[in-house]
Order: structure tokens, then C-alpha cells, then sequence
């Protein structure tokens, strides 16, 4: 098990190293560097502008050598400095992204956990029953190829505004300000019930068939049919297709954390939800590239956390990696 | 009974194809022929703004006053621009990468595996994201090739799999006592064996290109000239179009790449059916 997680451990400290790296390179590779962006928006004479120019490419280090830069960007970063926002100057970045990260959690982990674990259970059942099949299928493809924005769009219209039950934008009431209290705790809860419910459904759909197929594809299995002509109980055969078929869903969770994390950016933009997602728009309206590269920072962060979190518990349910029986 | 004229008669048969084939082409065709019906420019500000579905307007206009049906047909083309190119750069990307990897083995199959596994748990998104950010100039084609090059990992890996198991068939070790070069024979031995795969792998290439290009212009990060159906969603949210009810402009978009995206899905469950016989519902 050991082998096994610390072989996972290495690919993900090296997928790290690769996205910083990612994040210090796009801003050097791409055209019109951001300098110049900022001098000629200030409208100044040319040979201001240069004074200017200069003193900025020295301002943010530009005029070191390459490898110097990217030290001292490495150097930054472990000291927790990700530069200052310029939208919401002069916070800086991490303590902006800070703000953001309980509203991500409040919205992203209830989401992916009942959808999953609903998913799994509903389809599983839609793998026996006929007419839930009939239904939860092209349910669950029309749900899985809803774009997550759109989705939120479409409740948000339908019970914000058609039917006035919902809020539909902000996590809060703009009246109310964040104290602890069974008032806010209400209208907190009121706010985040559509963003919930619209990642919670485009997800719901993509587990539910994912979970259908494999059971099917269980129950036809050897060691099911072996089972069955032993006499074994319906129920019996059914639980050891489950337990077996689980396991391609938890990897699958994994591989779908960077899709997932996609669509919260987009549900959020869609209901101004105050989480990574809205940042990441006003990063863009506002061109805050020092907001916007912290933002992918943190995305990447979490994305391979959650993903080692996984490991350990796919570790906890299949004993063969336990085991080492594993090769992978 | 030929081998290809049973496949095309079990094609034929399978309902999940029909539905999917038929949506697509219906969108197709309003791709390619619905902007000759537009009788505004998609980006002109043509009639009373906020005006909602007429005669004159089909879809209604935006809060400027721009033709809804207009930039509709027009984000369509742009939509499978995306779905065509998107989708095929990643799928060539994914069959070329798992082949090699999958038919060489060995150090080069470490690389690219390793490669692609950082890749793949990269969130496509984020990169994108940055990448986009910093280009002052957009358009559809660079959009789709980024697309395309971070999308084949998944691609690559079921495709290297698959390579696994058909590289020590007798007839690919045949190809190689004869003296074929290793090019000749991943393309030529190996390929045409998984074509009906590469196929589905191209179809779902095709509706996650859709689906992110759709992602990343709502983000307000799309084509910066043009028109695209996830920068009209952008737009709609932009400029108050759920506050002030205008249902016209925002479902639309979304109801159409839904659609696409479905049929597309529900194809490749048909296709499959029909590849593989023990699915086929007889």
C-alpha cells in the first residue's frame, strides 16, 4: 500500500511542479506582454511611457535572467505570495482566494458526495427495475450533456423569476450582514439551494448511468453466473456486483474532479455565487492576471489533493492494492 | 450476407442511432443553411432592445437591440467548428500517443505514459483558462486547437490499452517477421482493427470540445471577434437577461448544444450496440 500511494504521491508532486511551471511560462510565452498592456493604457508621452516601462519591468524583476525569474517565482509561491489583486488592489491575492474557498467547500463537497452516492444507489437499482431504466436513462444522458451554466440559468429563470422562490444571485441576502445567527444561517441555506441543486443534478446523471452500465456489466460476469448457479439469492449476487462495480466509480470520481471543478466555475459565474468561479470572472472582466494565475493555483491545489484523498480510500475499499496486487 | 452490409442493416435497425443521427442533422442543416435566413448582421444593433420573440425577430432581440435568431445560427457554426476540430486534434492526438505508447512498450511507453497521466489530472479548465487569459486576440480555430491539445488522455489511455492486447495477436507478429516498419504496421495492422472504437473515441472528442469551448466562452474568454452560443449565455447573464425575464435569449443556446451533446451521446450507445453484438437487443 505504501509502494503504491507514494508511487501516486510522486505523480502528483511532479504534476505540481509541471502547473507552476505552466503558470510562470504562459504569461512570458504569449504576445504583448502585460507591461506593455499597463503603460499604454496610462495614455503617457513616449518617452515617459519608457521611464515607466522600465521601471515596471524592474518593479516586477522582468529584467533578470530567465532562470532567476523563475527561482524567485518558486521562492514567492512557498512564501504563500501569489502578488497583489489588481481588482480589489491592494489585497493580496491569497487572503482575495481565501474569501472565496469556504463558499467552493460549502457548495462543491455536498455536491459531488450526495450526487455520487445517490447516483450509485439509483443507478443500481435502474440496472434491475424496468421501468426506472426506461426513465433514469435518457434522463440521465439529457443531464450529462447539459452545460453546467446552463442548467443554472435554466432553474435559476424557472424558480427565480417565473416562480419567485429563490434568490438568484450572491450567497447572501445584500441586506444582511454575516453574523451567526438562525436568520443568516436561513438565508445562506435559501442562496445556495439552486447553485446546489444544478451541479447537483448534471452530475446525478453521469453516475447514475455510469453505475447502471457496470452493474450490468457485473451481473453478466463469471463469478455472478457461478454464483447464481450455486442457488445464491438474487440479493447476494446483486450486493458482490455492487461492491465490484463501485470501484470503477471511485476512479472515475477522480477523473472527473477537473470536469467537476469546471462546472462549479460556470454554475457560480451563473448565480454570482461568491466562490473561485466569480473571482475568476472578475479576474477576466478586470484583467487581473495575478488574481486569475492564483485562482489556477489554487484550482490545480485542490484538484490534486482531492484526488490523493481518493487514492487513500480506494486503498481503504479494494484489498488488492492494499496487498500490492496491484501493479499500477 | 456481407460482414458491412449486416453492420449498416443493424445501424438501421438501432432506434438510439436514429434519434441521435436525426438531431444531429437537424442542427446541421440549420447550421449551414439558417444564417442565409438571418436578415441581420448577429452583432448589429438592429431592433428595440429587449423585444421578445416576433415576426420580424424570430428569437427576440438582446438588451441591444441585436437579432437573437442571428447569433443563434451563426454560435451553431462556430459550435461545430469547435465539435470538428476540437474533437479531431484530440482524437488524433489520443490515437497516435496510445498507439506509440501501447505498440512500442518499454522506456517510450514510460514517457508517454507518464505524460499523459499528468495530463489527465490536470483540470483541463484551469489550463485553458490561463492560456486564453493571456491572448489579446481570439478566435475560433486557436480556441479549438487548444482544446484538442489538452483533451486526448483519456483517449490515449484507452487507446494504449487496447494496443496492449491486439500487439502480440499472431497476425502483428507476422506484419513484423515480413519486415514492416513499426509505422506501417500501427497503422495499418493495428488501427483498422480498433476503428469502430476510434470512431466512438471521435464522437465523444466532438461533444467534450463542445462542451468546454461552450464552458470557456460563458467564462468570457471565447472568441473576442465572432459569435459562439456560450458567449451569447455570457452576454445574456452580463447584461441582466434573468432579472428582467428575457427567456429568449437564454435558453436557446443552451437548449441547442444540449441537444447536440445528447444526440451525440446517444449515438455513441447506439454505435456500440452495433460494433459489439453481444449489446445488440435482437
Amino acid at each position: 500500500m505504501a509502494r503504491y500511494l507514494s508511487r501516486k504521491l510522486m505523480i502528483y508532486i511532479f504534476t505540481f511542479f509541471v502547473a507552476v511551471t505552466i503558470d510562470w511560462l504562459i504569461p512570458r510565452l504569449m504576445p504583448g506582454n502585460p507591461v506593455d498592456i499597463m503603460v499604454s493604457r496610462m495614455a503617457l508621452r513616449a518617452d515617459v511611457a519608457e521611464v515607466m516601462r522600465s521601471y515596471y519591468l524592474r518593479a516586477f524583476q522582468l529584467d533578470l535572467p530567465l532562470w532567476q525569474q523563475y527561482l524567485n517565482f518558486w521562492a514567492a509561491l512557498l512564501r504563500g505570495d501569489l502578488g497583489i489583486s489588481i481588482w480589489l488592489f491592494p489585497q493580496p491575492v491569497l487572503s482575495v482566494i481565501a474569501r472565496a474557498v469556504p463558499y467552493d467547500l460549502f457548495l462543491l463537497v455536498p455536491a459531488i458526495l450526495l450526487s455520487w452516492i445517490l447516483g450509485n444507489q439509483i443507478g443500481a437499482m435502474a440496472a434491475r427495475v424496468r421501468w426506472l431504466d426506461n426513465t433514469i436513462l435518457p434522463l440521465g444522458y439529457i443531464l450529462t450533456a447539459t452545460p453546467y451554466m446552463w442548467l443554472a440559468l435554466l432553474l435559476a429563470w424557472a424558480l427565480g423569476h417565473v416562480v419567485k422562490i429563490f434568490p438568484i444571485a450572491g450567497a447572501y441576502s445584500f441586506n444582511i450582514r454575516p453574523h451567526l445567527s438562525w436568520l443568516f444561517i436561513k438565508d445562506l441555506l435559501w442562496h445556495w439551494f439552486l447553485p446546489f441543486l444544478s451541479l447537483f443534478l448534471v452530475m446525478f446523471g453521469g453516475w447514475a448511468i455510469g453505475m447502471r452500465n457496470m452493474i450490468i456489466y457485473e451481473l453478466e460476469a463469471e463469478y455472478s453466473r457461478y454464483l447464481g448457479s450455486l442457488g445464491a439469492s438474487q440479493r447476494l449476487i446483486r450486493r458482490y456486483a455492487f461492491r465490484n462495480a463501485i470501484l470503477p466509480q471511485i476512479t472515475g470520481l477522480a477523473l472527473q474532479l477537473g470536469a467537476i471543478v469546471a462546472g462549479a466555475v460556470a454554475t457560480e459565474i451563473a448565480f454570482a455565487y461568491p466562490g473561485t468561479g466569480y473571482l475568476i470572472l472578475q479576474a477576466v472582466q478586470n484583467q487581473d492576471y495575478f488574481l486569475l494565475q492564483g485562482c489556477f493555483l489554487f484550482i490545480i491545489t485542490g484538484v490534486l489533493l482531492a484526488n490523493f484523498v481518493i487514492d487513500i480510500i480506494y486503498t481503504l475499499v479494494d484489498p488488492r492494492t492494499r496487498l500490492g496486487m496491484v501493479g499500477e | 450476407m456481407g460482414s458491412r452490409s449486416e453492420l449498416l442493416y443493424f445501424a438501421w435497425r438501432n432506434v438510439k442511432l436514429r434519434i441521435g443521427l436525426g438531431i444531429l442533422l437537424v442542427f446541421t442543416l440549420a447550421a449551414l443553411i439558417g444564417p442565409y435566413f438571418a436578415h441581420h448582421d448577429p452583432n448589429a444593433y438592429v431592433g428595440p432592445p429587449g423585444y421578445p420573440p416576433s415576426a420580424e425577430y424570430w428569437l427576440g432581440t438582446t438588451t441591444f437591440g441585436q437579432d437573437v435568431y442571428s447569433q443563434f445560427v451563426h454560435g451553431l457554426r462556430s459550435t461545430f467548428v469547435v465539435g470538428l476540430l476540437g474533437g479531431g486534434i484530440g482524437t488524433i492526438l489520443g490515437v497516435c500517443i496510445g498507439l506509440l505508447a501501447g505498440y512500442r512498450g518499454g522506456w517510450v511507453d514510460e514517457i508517454l505514459n507518464m505524460f499523459t497521466n499528468i495530463i489527465l489530472i490536470l483540470p483541463t479548465l484551469a489550463v485553458l483558462i490561463i492560456i486564453a487569459a493571456y491572448l489579446t486576440v481570439r478566435g475560433i480555430v486557436v480556441e479549438s486547437i487548444f482544446i484538442g491539445c489538452t483533451s486526448w488522455p483519456w483517449a490515449a489511455r484507452a487507446i494504449r490499452a487496447q494496443t496492449f492486447s491486439l500487439r502480440v495477436r499472431e497476425f502483428v507478429d507476422l506484419a513484423r517477421m515480413s519486415g514492416r516498419g513499426t509505422l506501417k504496421i500501427m497503422l495499418t495492422e493495428i488501427a483498422p482493427n480498433m476503428m469502430s472504437y476510434l470512431f466512438m473515441v471521435f464522437i465523444l472528442q466532438f461533444g467534450g470540445a463542445i462542451l468546454n469551448a461552450a464552458t470557456l466562452d460563458f467564462i468570457g474568454l471565447g472568441p473576442t471577434q465572432g459569435v459562439s452560443l456560450g458567449l451569447m449565455l455570457n452576454n445574456a447573464v452580463l447584461w441582466a437577461a434573468l432579472q428582467l425575464g428575457m427567456w429568449w435569449w437564454l435558453i436557446p443556446p443552451g437548449a441547442a448544444i444540449t441537444a447536440i451533446v445528447g444526440a451525440l451521446y446517444v449515438m455513441n450507445v447506439g454505435l456500440d450496440e452495433i460494433f459489439n453484438p453481444k449489446l445488440r437487443e435482437l
